[in-house]
């Protein structure tokens, strides 16, 4: 069949192919994305013990649908003081890397859209490009309120990046490898061998940095709906809102994926009489995006220089102290526990 | 190799227009996002010459970090233009020559005989990785001007944030150490009070009962 397929297209066919697989990663991931909208919805609203949405759908099940359906027959006003072609380009800004991110995100040992060798570094990148959306989206839309949450994002995203930063370059330490692949598979041997536990400090510094990253609570003052009503995205509405919304989530599955990666061995199996597969990958990832459900319904929002001060003042020194102890041990004789 | 040179010719003309439009555009914010678009498509002509890390370290420092700031003192700039490009004709001679002789200067030296070498670089062979080869030589034959450019940059930060402090009196600041210590006969004192009801009230109360 594929030999077929490769004579039908020709010398187009590598290009073909290429966008297939890049349908294949894109289309799970909305639907994984419109579903997270819902799980959140569910979760919080049993932590609550409320039901939650019930009314479309068995179960609900149908309501990400009906919310996109009404997104996108809304109008999308824009406001005639901003500056109109950046006020546009925010959400496309916003979206555009929480997509492009995952063509380095291996799923299994073999399946993986781009396996290049810096794939670390290019994720770094990528998730630092976002902030854009957030900062041309306040500045454009030409409202205090947008622009006092863009200020706060910019700040708050440019800090934590330090800290989720030196966090990873344990994990480089460690594994030798910028290649998230070859990081799965430096963690091979079961639960006690993932990464969690050496740099333990490192992974929970990683997943707070991560939950600010994505502008969630307990750190989402850039939205801070008691104080500067919805922050950046207080002028959207209809899909252009949704955009924001959809990057938010898309965001989420990519950090947590990161963090399965990284920390929890990817697609390893726990334990040595169950085979490793792609479900491992999946059940790691769930719990982690689980927890930032938790999170919500758990913590207050902290305020913005406390904010600012576990960024700087407790994160960054964690990270280089445990830096310098991954380094120092490597050159002891317990240099194995840290591969 | 003709795709490579649509590619390269693309992104070349894209980061021309950008770098124009950094020193034409009339907002600064525009012109600020302009430079982070030159940056963008250097890092794709970089990726083009096999540099990938260099590429997303551009990214990544410079897209990601320094225009991210640059754009957060820009933005809450209210500068006035006009104001700006007042002395611009009085200006204008010695710019001109400053100009001029900076266009001289870089002729000579990218006319110079290291820039004649014109032969393309051999293919790197597949398994290739730019990053490791680039530790490897920063690490050993570089390494003494490689900490010695960080020492600098640690000193440059020391610096600024030294001339930058100021102690202030009015400013607010909480302890979360002293925050955490705090017990709650500190905050709390614990009065006895015994209940007491009024006697007339009482009363009241005994004739509404039937």
């Amino acid at each position: 069949m594929m030999e077929s397929l490769q004579a039908l297209f020709g010398s187009s066919w590598p290009v073909v192919w290429t966008l297939a697989k890049i349908v294949a990663i894109v289309l799970p991931l909305m639907i994984a994305i419109a579903y997270l909208t819902l799980a959140e919805r569910k979760v919080i609203g049993y932590m609550q013990v409320r039901i939650g949405p019930n009314r479309v759908g068995y179960f609900g099940l149908l309501q990400p649908l009906a919310d996109g359906i009404k997104l996108l027959m809304k109008e999308i006003i824009v406001p005639t003081a901003s500056n109109k072609g950046l006020f546009l380009l925010g959400p496309v800004l916003a979206i555009a890397p929480a997509f492009a991110a995952w063509a380095v995100v291996p799923f299994d040992a073999t399946l993986v859209l781009a396996d290049i060798d810096a794939g670390l570094l290019y994720i770094l990148a990528m998730t630092s490009v976002a902030v854009y959306g957030v900062i041309i989206a306040g500045w454009a839309s030409n409202s205090k309120y947008a622009f006092l949450g863009s200020l706060r994002s910019a700040a708050q995203i440019v800090s934590y990046e330090i800290a989720m930063g030196f966090a990873l370059v344990g994990v480089l330490m460690s594994a030798n490898s910028l290649n998230l692949g070859k990081i799965v598979t430096a963690q091979a041997g079961g639960f006690w061998h993932w990464y969690w536990l050496p740099l333990f400090p490192l992974f929970i510094v990683y997943f707070i940095s991560a939950v600010a990253e994505t502008n969630r609570a307990p750190f989402d003052v850039a939205e801070g709906e008691s104080e500067i009503v919805a922050g950046f995205h207080v002028e959207y509405s209809g899909m252009a809102f949704a955009v924001f919304f959809l990057a938010e989530y898309a965001n989420i599955w990519l950090v947590c994926m990161l963090a399965a990666l990284m920390f929890l061995g990817g697609w390893l199996s726990p334990v040595p009489f169950l085979p490793d597969s792609i479900l491992w990958l999946f059940l790691k990832v769930g719990f982690l995006v689980f927890c930032f459900l938790w999170f919500r319904a758990t913590f207050p929002r902290y305020r913005y220089d406390q904010i600012m001060r576990l960024g700087w003042k407790v994160f960054i020194p964690i990270t280089l102290v445990w830096i310098i102890v991954v380094g120092a041990m490597m050159q002891t004789p317990w240099a194995y526990l840290f591969h | 190799m003709i795709f490579q040179d649509f590619v390269f010719y693309t992104l070349a003309a894209i980061l021309l227009i950008a770098g124009l439009r950094v020193i034409t555009a009339r907002n600064p914010v525009h012109a600020a996002l302009f430079l982070v678009l030159a940056f963008f498509t250097a890092a794709g002509i970089w990726l083009l010459l096999e540099a990938e890390f260099l590429a997303i370290a551009l990214v990544l420092v410079y897209v990601g970090a320094v225009m991210v700031l640059f754009l957060f003192v820009v933005m809450m700039l209210d500068i006035n233009l006009d104001r700006l490009r007042e002395g611009f004709w009085s200006y204008l001679p010695i710019a001109a020559v400053v100009g001029v002789l900076m266009a001289v200067e870089m002729a000579l030296v990218l006319s110079g005989r290291y820039f004649i070498e014109a032969a393309a670089p051999v293919a790197k062979p597949a398994g290739y990785s730019n990053t490791a080869e680039l530790g490897r030589v920063l690490y050993t034959d570089y390494l003494l001007p490689f900490e010695l450019a960080a020492v600098l940059l640690l000193v440059a930060i020391v610096a600024a944030i030294a001339l930058t402090l100021r102690e202030r009196k009015d400013s607010k600041f909480i302890d979360p150490a002293a925050q955490v210590q705090v017990k709650r006969n500190d905050r709390v004192r614990m009065v006895s009070m015994p209940s007491y009801t009024e006697p007339e009230a009482e009363q009241a109360q005994q004739e509404l009962k039937p």
